[in-house]
């Protein structure tokens, strides 16, 4: 296992150079003087020319790549344009209003998709394996705004049950939540449903219904848990997709996460900003990929002597 | 490219009178293309068969949308019918009703299929060129190109697509051009790596030994012999990727990138309507989103039904 991670771990590097470079490219083509922006619109050329030193900004392109690999490394990208917060402790201060949702819409997605994908492998080609299906389909196929704007008006201003937009306790959590975990329990439902189908067949699994298992046991033990790898996946490479997914949802619950952060910091032109969302959520897909590929070590033995 | 995928298979069906007595004595017959064979288990599949009838009817709508509406799509009646003709109730005369501006949400609608299947179709053309090309070249030569190219993927995937693309169209003049192409050249990775596997694969069989062997060349053994057998998978992932791109494309201009007013745009339709939306007068935003539902339901449906008839041995 020990080796197993360490491949892993090493596995990532260029990956994770590639990203930094991408981000690197990005900051160039987008147009504007940086230096320009910061002194505001009375900027003399002294002061610009202090401020391009100052950001290295008339430095070789070779060196400002090799800087930003050094920032980005160490976590330090600058400022943000508008109201001059550092850019990791704006995305830092929004990481647990995002997490809370994301977290809430996996509560909602996993049991809800697992539990229909499991019954429709069971009960296949049945009335229920039908409606779960269509459920499933629907749920990929409603943009997540609309998703969102329709339980709004139903839940908020039809029943009056829920608040609408807003962030705060439980209440305010619940038609978010909903709304951003649609999507992964279409996905998990259809993902478990056909890994489920396929281990149901095996021989394994008829072996341990001659021998008299329980049903239910059969189902939960012996099939579920061999067809838990493609499940995990589709969670694991869910979770950063519900943190950049959010940015949908966040902008019409008016949820202050992460996802907003950025569509504010692109309709505020805040470059900095911008640029650490795209970076941090990078980062978190191949944290999360990278846990994922571990966990299939776990899961399954055979995949650590690959 | 998936154009071509649902003609073929449609043109091959036009002889629907002995189908009944075709099909039986087809299996032993012999010289039947793969198309036909697939467009066979096709018709069988019903949801494939709506889907294809989704489909149908927003290319319909495209085609000919001006013969099926009655008025412009950014007419404002306000200045010629007077203050009824905002925000009115559907109605015969405005099936859809009309919006702030007096504009017939019927025809907005009904247009904004161009808009959406436009841009989508040149999105996954340019994926498909890139996604193709680069696959075959990675699938084939292995070594050095492949370690590349899927170093690409990978980075690319790292990256939150929505976010991504609004992060290349925010910063730079607003154009479809740079809309389409954005989309493109980030969502080409899915048919590479599927095209990448899927020549791998097809390498290592006996008539590209043959293939080689007999002299050929490189070019001629990728194009002539490994590509028309690709063809299949990438048309599945192609009709399944329209439909992210549709909603790629809404959720884009519901945000405000993306095609810009008064272009109608189903996204910018509904978060335009949404404040109207709250306050009871619903049509402005559900028909939008309504249409966003039915094209990309249809291209999902298509793309699964697509995908069983193409490889049978996937269907469970």
């Amino acid at each position: 296992m020990g080796r197993y991670i360490v491949r892993r771990l090493l596995a990532v590097i260029p990956v994770l150079a590639g990203v930094i470079l991408v981000v690197f490219i990005l900051s160039t083509i987008v147009p504007g003087d940086p230096a320009r922006i910061l002194s505001g619109q009375r900027g003399d050329p002294e002061t610009i020319e202090r401020i391009r030193r100052e950001m290295g900004l008339n430095l070789p392109w070779y060196v400002q790549m090799v800087r930003f690999y050094r920032d980005a490394l160490t976590f330090d990208l600058g400022r943000s344009y508008r109201n001059n917060m550092k850019v990791t402790e704006a995305i830092c201060q929004r990481i647990p209003v995002s997490a809370k949702l994301a977290g809430a819409a996996l509560l909602v997605a996993v049991p809800f998709g697992m539990i229909l994908g499991i019954i429709s492998a069971v009960r296949q080609y049945s009335i229920w394996d039908y409606a779960s299906m269509i459920l499933a389909l629907l749920g990929v196929s409603v943009p997540v705004f609309f998703f969102g704007l329709l339980t709004i008006v139903v839940f908020c201003v039809k029943l009056g049950w829920l608040p609408g937009t807003g962030y705060g306790g439980l209440r305010y959590l619940i038609l978010p939540a909903i709304t951003l975990g649609l999507r992964p329990a279409a996905l998990i439902a259809r993902i478990t449903r056909s890994s489920m189908l396929e281990v149901i067949r095996q021989d394994y699994i008829r072996t341990a219904r001659s021998k008299g298992v329980h049903e239910r046991s059969v189902v939960l033990r012996h099939a579920l848990r061999n067809a838990m790898i493609p499940v995990v996946t589709v969670i694991g490479v869910d979770v950063p997709s519900l943190l950049s997914g959010a940015m949908l949802t966040e902008t019409i619950f008016c949820w202050p996460g992460i996802g907003r952060l950025a569509v504010e910091a692109v309709i505020n032109r805040d470059f900095p900003i911008q640029r650490g969302v795209v970076l941090f959520m990078a980062l978190v897909f191949l944290g999360a990929t990278l846990i994922v590929d571990l966990s299939y070590g776990l899961f399954d033995p055979r995949v650590r002597y690959e | 490219m998936s154009d071509t995928g649902a003609r073929t298979p449609e043109t091959s069906g036009v002889m629907p009178p002995a189908r009944a007595t075709v099909r039986k004595a087809d299996r032993e017959e012999v010289g039947r293309s793969l198309w036909y064979y697939a467009w066979l288990r096709l018709k069988r599949n019903k949801s494939a068969m709506l889907g294809l009838a989704l489909v149908s009817l927003i290319v319909f709508s495209a085609v000919f949308a001006p013969f099926i509406t009655r008025y412009d799509p950014i007419e404002q009646l306000i200045w010629t019918e007077g203050p009824s003709a905002q925000l009115a109730l559907p109605s015969a005369k405005h099936w859809f009703g009309t919006d702030l501006y007096g504009r017939d949400v019927f025809s907005r609608v009904i247009y904004g299929t161009r808009v959406s299947l436009r841009l989508a179709i040149a999105a996954t053309v340019i994926s498909i060129v890139i996604g193709t090309t680069l696959g075959a070249l990675a699938g084939y030569y292995g070594g050095f190109v492949d370690d590349v190219v899927s170093w690409l993927i990978s980075v690319i995937f790292a990256f939150p697509f929505l976010l991504f693309v609004i992060t290349i169209v925010a910063y730079l003049p607003p154009s479809d051009t740079l809309v389409y192409t954005a989309i493109g050249v980030v969502s080409w990775i899915g048919v590479g790596r599927i095209v990448r596997g899927q020549v791998m694969s097809i390498k290592e069989t006996e008539f590209i030994q043959a293939a080689v062997a007999s002299g050929a060349s490189d070019a001629r053994i990728i194009f002539k012999h490994i590509l028309p057998n690709v063809i299949a998978p990438v048309i599945v992932s192609a009709t399944l990727g329209m439909g992210g791109i549709v909603m790629l494309e809404a959720g884009l201009t519901y945000l405000g990138f993306g095609t810009q007013p008064p272009t109608p745009s189903w996204g910018y339709m509904i978060s335009r309507g949404q404040e109207y939306l709250l306050a009871g007068k619903w049509w402005w935003s559900i028909f939008p989103g309504i249409a966003i539902c039915i094209a990309v339901l249809g291209f999902n449906l298509l793309g699964d039904g697509l995908r069983d008839a193409l490889d049978p041995r996937l269907k469970q």
